[in-house]
Order: structure tokens, then sequence, then C-alpha cells
């Protein structure tokens, strides 16, 4: 079984869109969205979920005002301020950490487990799909990622797929480090502007630093061709592959307006046949990995 | 007065309105809190005038007098110690650096080591005063980071504050202690669908906000509808222009060019200071 992450560092280049598209087109897949605190992939995908598992994130310190003598020691080694003056446990800024139970003396305070969100395994019309969602605000967002991760794998064990197709999230922080470590393929999205050539070049850093291979696709190069050529020369530098251009049509935008992938709304338009090009040359330098 | 610039959906504008709205105004400083990509900094074009390093505390231990309780590694709750009949293991990237290792180790065998996991710097572009923070390739915990930014709030000046993408930990810490939240977004059914969560995290915290409509005039309008309903005020529409999104593609603000949006952006100042009283 192999995988492949669709990452790109900077946000809405067009990983879901453009994932979504890819998972019409393929057979013998699992797809996971593992950006789980802002997912869309289900807008397109139209998921009916089969199971849904509790996620518990990072626990929460609660204080028991009855024991408590006001010492103030709690605050004082809260690390992440998470203790107000009057002693109050911030559920915000408290990370679980349990600092403040073992240094309060009365024994007052005790870590309580909380629900951060929910794991599903889904029927869609093209496969099964593994995804999440994080509650509004919450952190541990990697571990839930993890999770996503896991469901994915063994329902594709289970079904002997051939492929886990991961939608990951924006930047190179923890979720996306979670959503990309041990898969076979990176492939950035990226666009023809200075941000998103900055961030490819962060987002290519870090695929190289886990030792994962880069493989870049630009989406709608045409908006400025002179960007979309210092692109591909930075690629040609670093020796990293290029699976094609995408361009820029309204259509796509139409097609998500309509919550359907770009492939199955408007399967003869000159976008939709560009990213199944995309898609193949990805797979052709998937199968050599 | 602090305003965050947030959105859910990433590549909604939130850069975009950040760099113009401080450009419209007067004694304005710019924290770009995207630590894990800022791109501020790409627009802006600031001369950087200060460079430090951030550093998180991280546990060692002295092998001489630690017995192997195993205490260390039964407390820390990121699973960043493991304890072994004859060793010690830390990984450094999963500690949060809360230091409750340190006090739970019976025989005094750690201590705590400073790490470094990314900068923060710090510029002048005109009359904005830029900061920015920028994790390591291949750390994972942007937090650390954003507060070293933020430690730089200074409170007599406007702040604003271009937040990370998502609506997790990254985000509320860079939304944390906001006057006012803008959330830039897109009227489109993704744009839509992560503006809604935004909006809970929002709500729960007690942040007043409103919205800027980025690439007006695509899509559909159920952001409209939506923002009608829950009474959150519309306070600008960016169209989407060929004009605006060459200029953001060479990476020039578009206010540069298209002066009349100065007014524009202080009139939404103007209503921002309205609602919060300021």
């Amino acid at each position: 079984m192999k995988q492949i992450t669709v990452l790109s560092g900077k946000g809405g280049t067009g990983k879901t869109t453009l994932t979504a598209s890819f998972t019409v087109l393929t057979r013998n897949m699992v797809v996971a969205d593992c950006d789980v605190d802002a997912p869309d992939l289900h807008l397109l995908l139209h998921p009916q979920i089969l199971e849904t598992q509790e996620f518990r994130g990072p626990k929460l310190a609660v204080m028991d005002k009855a024991k408590c003598v006001e010492c103030g020691v709690c605050r004082d080694h809260c690390r992440f301020n998470a203790i107000s003056d009057a002693l109050e446990v911030d559920s915000v800024l408290c990370e679980g950490c349990g600092v403040c139970v073992v240094v309060c003396p009365e024994e007052a305070i005790s870590l309580n487990e909380r629900i951060s969100g929910y794991a599903f395994i889904s029927k869609t019309k093209y496969g099964t799909m593994s995804h999440a969602r994080l509650n509004p605000g919450e952190a541990s967002s990697g571990k839930l990622v993890t999770l996503v991760r896991y469901n994915a794998r063994q329902i594709a064990e289970k079904e002997n797929r051939e492929l886990v197709l991961i939608d990951g999230p924006p930047g190179i922080g923890c979720p996306l480090i979670a959503s990309v470590t041990g898969v076979d393929v990176g492939l950035v999205i990226t666009e023809p502007t200075l941000s998103g050539l900055h961030d490819l070049q962060r987002a290519i850093q870090l695929l190289n630093h886990f030792h994962i291979r880069p493989v870049v696709c630009t989406n709608m190069y045409d908006i400025n061709k002179e960007n979309t050529e210092k692109i591909v020369h930075f690629c040609e530098e670093n020796g990293v592959q290029v699976a094609g251009e995408i361009p820029f049509d309204s259509i796509v935008t139409e097609a998500m307006v309509n919550g359907k992938t770009v492939v199955e709304y408007s399967p003869q338009s000159l976008v939709a046949r560009e990213i199944e090009t995309v898609w193949e040359n990805v797979l052709s330098i998937l199968d050599k990995e | 007065m602090i305003i965050s610039i947030a959105g859910g959906k990433g590549g909604t504008g939130k850069t975009t309105v950040a760099v113009n709205m401080a450009l419209s105004l007067d004694d304005v400083q710019l924290l770009d809190c995207d630590v894990e990509e800022p791109n501020v900094h790409l627009l802006l074009r600031p001369e950087i005038n200060e460079t430090r390093p951030v550093y998180v505390p991280t546990p060692k231990i002295s092998e001489d007098s630690c017995d192997y309780c195993g205490k260390c590694s039964d407390f820390c709750e990121q699973n960043a110690l493991f304890v072994s009949s004859e060793k010690v293991l830390v990984f450094p990237e999963l500690c949060n650096g809360c230091g409750g290792c340190v006090i739970v180790c019976p025989q005094k065998a750690i201590s705590e080591r400073k790490r470094e996991i990314g900068t923060v710097k710090m510029g002048i572009a005109g009359d904005v005063e830029l900061i920015y923070g920028e994790l390591e390739v291949g750390e994972p915990m942007a937090i650390p980071v954003i507060k070293e930014v933020k430690r730089r709030i200074k409170s007599h000046k406007t702040t604003i504050i271009d937040c990370p993408p998502g609506t997790s930990c990254p985000v509320i810490e860079s939304i944390y202690d906001s006057d006012y939240c803008i959330l830039a977004t897109e009227p489109t059914p993704f744009g839509v669908h992560d503006l809604k969560i935004m909006v809970e995290v929002l709500e729960e915290i007690g942040i007043p906000h409103g919205v800027v409509v980025n690439r007006a005039g695509i899509g559909d309008r159920k952001l409209y509808e939506y923002c009608e309903a829950h009474e959150i005020p519309v306070l600008l529409e960016i169209p989407f222009q060929r004009k605006i999104a060459e200029l953001y593609s060479q990476g020039i603000p578009f206010i540069l060019e298209m002066p009349e949006w100065r007014e524009r952006f202080q009139e939404v100042l103007d209503r921002i200071k309205a609602r919060v009283g300021k």
C-alpha cells in the first residue's frame, strides 16, 4: 500500500479541490481528510458516515473549590497563564499538562478528560473515506490527524486497497507533520504568487527534512506565467519533479458551488483534462517510489 | 487596540486585508502570527533591524543522579519522555515546556535547557512597524513563536495581527486578547463552511467580529445570507478583479496602486472603534 499527501504550505491553493477530483479519478483507494480543524473535502465527496469515534485530546485541569485554600501555588507554576488571579482555570489556555495537580498542597486539582472532536469512517460513491472534525478552537490536531491516518490504513488493509490519498492541512507545523510522516510522496500544490513560491520552498524543505519525495503542481498557473516559470526553475534547480500545471477557470468555483468535483461537473473542460494529466503523472512517479 | 485577521479557510485574503489595512492607517504595528508560512514581509519588504531566536525550555537528564524510576515519563502528558531500565530518552519536539518533569523527579535529576525553535524578526516598512515570527522547518510547535511575536504588542498603537489559517490552537493563540476580529473569507462553500467554525470559536471566547468578503462576485450568496441571519456585519467587499489578483501575485499591496481603497479601510477601522468603544 502506498500513501500520498497533498500539501501546500500556503492555504487556498486548491489542495481540497484537486484531492476531490483525484478521488473521483481513482479506484482501489482510500481517501483521508487530514485538515481536521477546517475540513472541506466532505463538501464535494458527500460521505455517508458509517462509524463515529470520540477523540480525546488534551485533558483539562479542574479545581475543587471546596478543597482550595487559595494559596496560588498552581497559578505561580502554570507556564501557560491558564490560572487567573482569582484562581479560575481558563479552558482555552490550559494545555492539560498537570503541573498544577502536582504542586497543589491540598490535592484540590485533577485532570479531566474531554472530548476534543470526532473521527469518522464513511462511505462515498468513490470508496471509503476517513475524516474527522476537531471541535472549534481545540488543540492537539496532530493527534487527531494520526487517528485519521490510522483509520485510513486499517481500511486500506481490510479492503485490500493499493493507495491512501491524504488531503493535508495548510502550514508546516504539527498537523502537517503528522499528515506527511512516512508517506511515499508529498504532492505540493502551489500558485504562481510571491507568497505561493515562498511557502512552496518551505514545504519542500519540510519534505526533505522527513525524507519524503516532493512533487510539485502549479495551480492557476496562468494568473502569473512569469512566476510559474520561476516555480519550474526552482524545481529544476532543486531536483524536484513537476507533475504539471493547471489553468485558472471559474468553472472550478462553479463546480464547488454545486457541490461537485470539477472532473464530474465539467469533464470535457480544459481544466478537468489537465487535472487528469497531473494525476496520471503523479501516479507514475508514485509507481517508481 | 488589537485587531486580528482570521478566517478559517486558507488563502481567503487574510494577509491582503492585514497589509492593506495597515498601510491605510496611522500609528500601526503589524504582527504576522502565521509563523509556519509568514508572508506579510513579502508584501511589505521591511528593513529588518532586529532578529531574535525563540527558545523553549526542554528537559535535560543528569544520568548520574537518575535512578530510572519513571515518574517523569508517567507524568508527561505529551509523551516526550521515555524511561527504560537504564536509559532516559527525551523527544524534544513533543515537549511543550510545562516544566512538570523537573518538579516530579524525586532525585532532582532533571534540569532544563534552552532549545531554539524559531525566530522573531522586527523591522520597519514606511510608517508600519512589522514584527513576524518564523518557525524553524521541521519543528511542530508554533505556539511559543506566536507568543514571542505577541509579547511585542504596544498598547498605545493600533495593532493588526495576521493569523494563520485553520481554527485550532495557533489561531486561538493569535486572536486571544484581541479587541476585535476581522474574518476574511470568500463567498464559496468552503469559505462559508470554515467561517462558521471560526464564528463558533469567537463566540466562545467572546471577541466581537465582522466579515470582509474577498473575491466578491465569485461563488454564491450563501455567505451573505449566513451573515445576515447571524447579524454579523459585512465590513468591506474586495471584488474579484484581475488587477488585484495580479498585484498580489507580484507581492504588491493593491492599495499602493489603487489609493481610493485607503479611505474604505479607514472606514472599517471607524466602524470597529464604534463597536468596541475605543
